[in-house]
């Protein structure tokens, strides 16, 4: 055993805001290395919305009318590019819940590593993630013939906007994760996270559903992202024209912003209270 | 306070309750630099709870603790340079190998890379890792995913280490492995508290022994004494004819002083209280082949720390 003295940096303040940010790259590095050995889970993860791809624009496509003229695909991509997006909350809980039960959480806690790396680097891997998704998602659409009729700008910014909205939802994971008991208990997060992927223009345009469920879906988060991508995708909006759809963009970066400031919070004081 | 350079952790009057549930309700504890320290007690007594609370995982609602010569509360980051932890679960990463897991700890300890890749060698060789140093810790043993939590607690050479029930869950040859592994940290000065509920395993590793029940200190002595004070060695005669019970009761009762043997009619056993163990043995195993008796079994009986327990907490172990 050897008991030799280490070397440690010292520790000032500025070198705290170093650390912080080395912390934080360690954790990314760790996630990174996660998904290189195991390309399965994101095979998983990408599983239903390609499934849901197949189904509703080859099987129920053909039964779904979203106005005269309009192809289905069209309407549909956008909406599952944000449906995706929405789902990957219950990653970012469940790998939460994970590393609380297996103590991981606990043996970061204890050691001298900014506290801010543990939640900081899941958000940035959990981006960079879903940055892949995306990508992989947007291959399988231009291979069904789905494309964006925006400019390369218009385009780009509607990715960066289903990003925004899955950066929202890592603080509402977070929060989720901290508060679960275990991972059973968050395997039962899809029933939260199915309607609140599919209440909303995902599928269906809202004005078509009945006026409660239908107001609900248009104030969904995941309606605004859906909308406004497809506005800048230039793919088919049929709305019901009301005030909410018709600022589809302003609300695709609103929504986001409110549930950050609300979950961002939240979340570091649910992290903090783990000391109590 | 207890001075600081000779106890590397010192706690007084530590409360901490849990909504209703009083986990702790005034621990004392002080464990001298460079020994091991077992914190004994009955479930739901506090002893993970105070593990937490001085590895500033948690506050205590009230009292004070210093552990390396630091304020658990009013200096975590200083205490946490100086501690090591390890949990109930092991808490290292799965699909990473024991390597990189290493590697990885290093950094989050702060360790310059170069620093860090030779520190996660060393500990792999020390821990008898290497051989397994590339395979995905999914795939290790319970004991050797203890011993590489053991080793990523081992980092900074930390001055105190928290062992919380190190081998629960463990196979027989797991279990030795930790405890082979806890021995070697302490035999080069490493402070170690842990908390147990198996007693041969306080007793096997511990320089002193803290029974805790209620959130409090019920007693703290070193296991031999311990095991004194609940009653020194017995002599136990078991026979195979009962007919010969007050044969036994006269000879072991010669040797007990006064004390009188208690027997036990459904063993067929006598035993007693004795103080020169082999003298008392040869003397009574004399008189009873004087005497004819059919003596099936004659011993001397140690007592063991489970008594100890029951005797101090009035129950059994968990």
């Amino acid at each position: 055993m050897n008991a030799a003295p280490i070397a440690i940096d010292a520790e000032g303040p500025e070198r705290r805001a170093y650390w912080a940010l080395i912390d934080c790259g360690t954790i990314v590095r760790r996630d990174l290395t996660h998904l290189v050995k195991q390309p399965s889970l994101i095979a998983w993860q990408l599983g239903f919305p390609i499934v849901s791809v197949l189904l509703f624009v080859y099987v129920f496509g053909s039964a779904m009318d979203v106005g005269e003229g309009l192809d289905y695909k069209d309407f549909a991509m956008p909406g599952m590019f944000a449906m995706t997006m929405a789902f990957g909350f219950m990653n970012t809980a469940m790998g939460v819940v994970i590393e609380k039960e297996r103590g991981v959480i606990d043996r970061f806690r204890s050691m001298p590593m900014a506290p801010s790396a543990v939640v900081a680097g899941r958000g940035v891997s959990d981006v960079l993630q879903a940055g892949v998704d995306l990508a992989v998602m947007a291959s399988i659409a231009l291979v069904i013939g789905w494309r964006s009729d925006g400019s390369l700008p218009e385009t780009l910014t509607a990715f960066a906007l289903l990003l925004w909205l899955r950066f929202a939802l890592i603080w509402v994971g977070v929060w989720i994760g901290l508060v679960t008991p275990n991972q059973e208990a968050a395997g039962n997060l899809f029933a939260v996270a199915f309607p609140f992927g599919m209440v909303s223009s995902v599928f269906t345009p809202p004005s078509l559903m009945p006026d409660w469920l239908g107001a609900i879906a248009m104030w969904n988060p995941v309606s605004s992202t859906a909308n406004a991508i497809r506005e800048l995708f230039g793919n088919p909006l049929p709305t019901g024209g009301s005030w909410v759809e018709e600022n589809a963009m302003l609300l695709a970066f609103a929504w986001p912003l409110a549930l950050t400031l609300v979950f961002l919070p939240l979340a570091v004081r649910r992290y903090q209270r783990l000391a109590r | 306070m207890t001075s600081r350079t000779e106890f590397s952790v010192v706690a007084e009057g530590l409360t901490k309750s849990f909504g209703d549930k009083k986990a702790l309700e005034g621990l004392d504890l002080a464990v001298r630099r460079g020994t091991v320290c077992g914190l004994l007690g009955p479930n739901g007594a506090g002893k993970t709870t105070s593990v937490r609370i001085l590895a500033t995982l948690l506050r205590a609602d009230g009292g004070r603790a210093e552990v390396a010569g630091f304020d658990v509360r009013r200096e975590p980051r200083k205490v946490r340079r100086r501690i090591g932890m390890t949990g109930q679960a092991a808490a290292v990463d799965e699909i990473l190998s024991a390597r990189q897991n290493l590697r990885m700890f290093a950094r989050l300890f702060h360790l310059d890379r170069a620093t860090a890749r030779r520190r996660a060698e060393e500990l792999l060789e020390s821990f008898s890792l290497r051989e397994a140093a590339d395979q995905q810790v999914k795939t290790f043993s319970g004991g050797m995913r203890r011993r590489l939590d053991l080793a990523a607690s081992m980092i900074l050479a930390p001055e105190v280490l928290f062992l919380d029930e190190p081998t629960t869950g463990l196979d027989p040859r797991g279990r030795a492995e930790v405890w082979e592994a806890v021995r070697g940290l302490a035999a080069v000065g490493t402070t170690v508290l842990l908390t147990t509920h198996y007693l041969d395993e306080a007793d096997k590793l511990s320089d002193r022994i803290v029974l805790i029940d209620h959130g409090r200190r019920i007693t703290e002595d070193t296991p031999a004494a311990l095991k004194r004070a609940v009653g020194g060695d017995r002599l136990e005669v078991v026979l195979s004819d009962p007919a010969d019970l007050p044969l036994a009761v006269k000879a072991v009762a010669r040797v007990t002083r006064g004390v009188g043997p208690e027997t036990d009619e459904e063993r067929l056993s006598v035993h007693g209280p004795v103080t020169d163990g082999v003298t008392a043995l040869t003397d009574v195993a004399r008189a009873l082949q004087e005497a004819g008796a059919s003596v099936d079994d004659i011993g001397l009986r140690r007592p063991t720390l489970d008594e100890v327990f029951l005797r101090m907490t009035g129950k059994e172990n968990a």
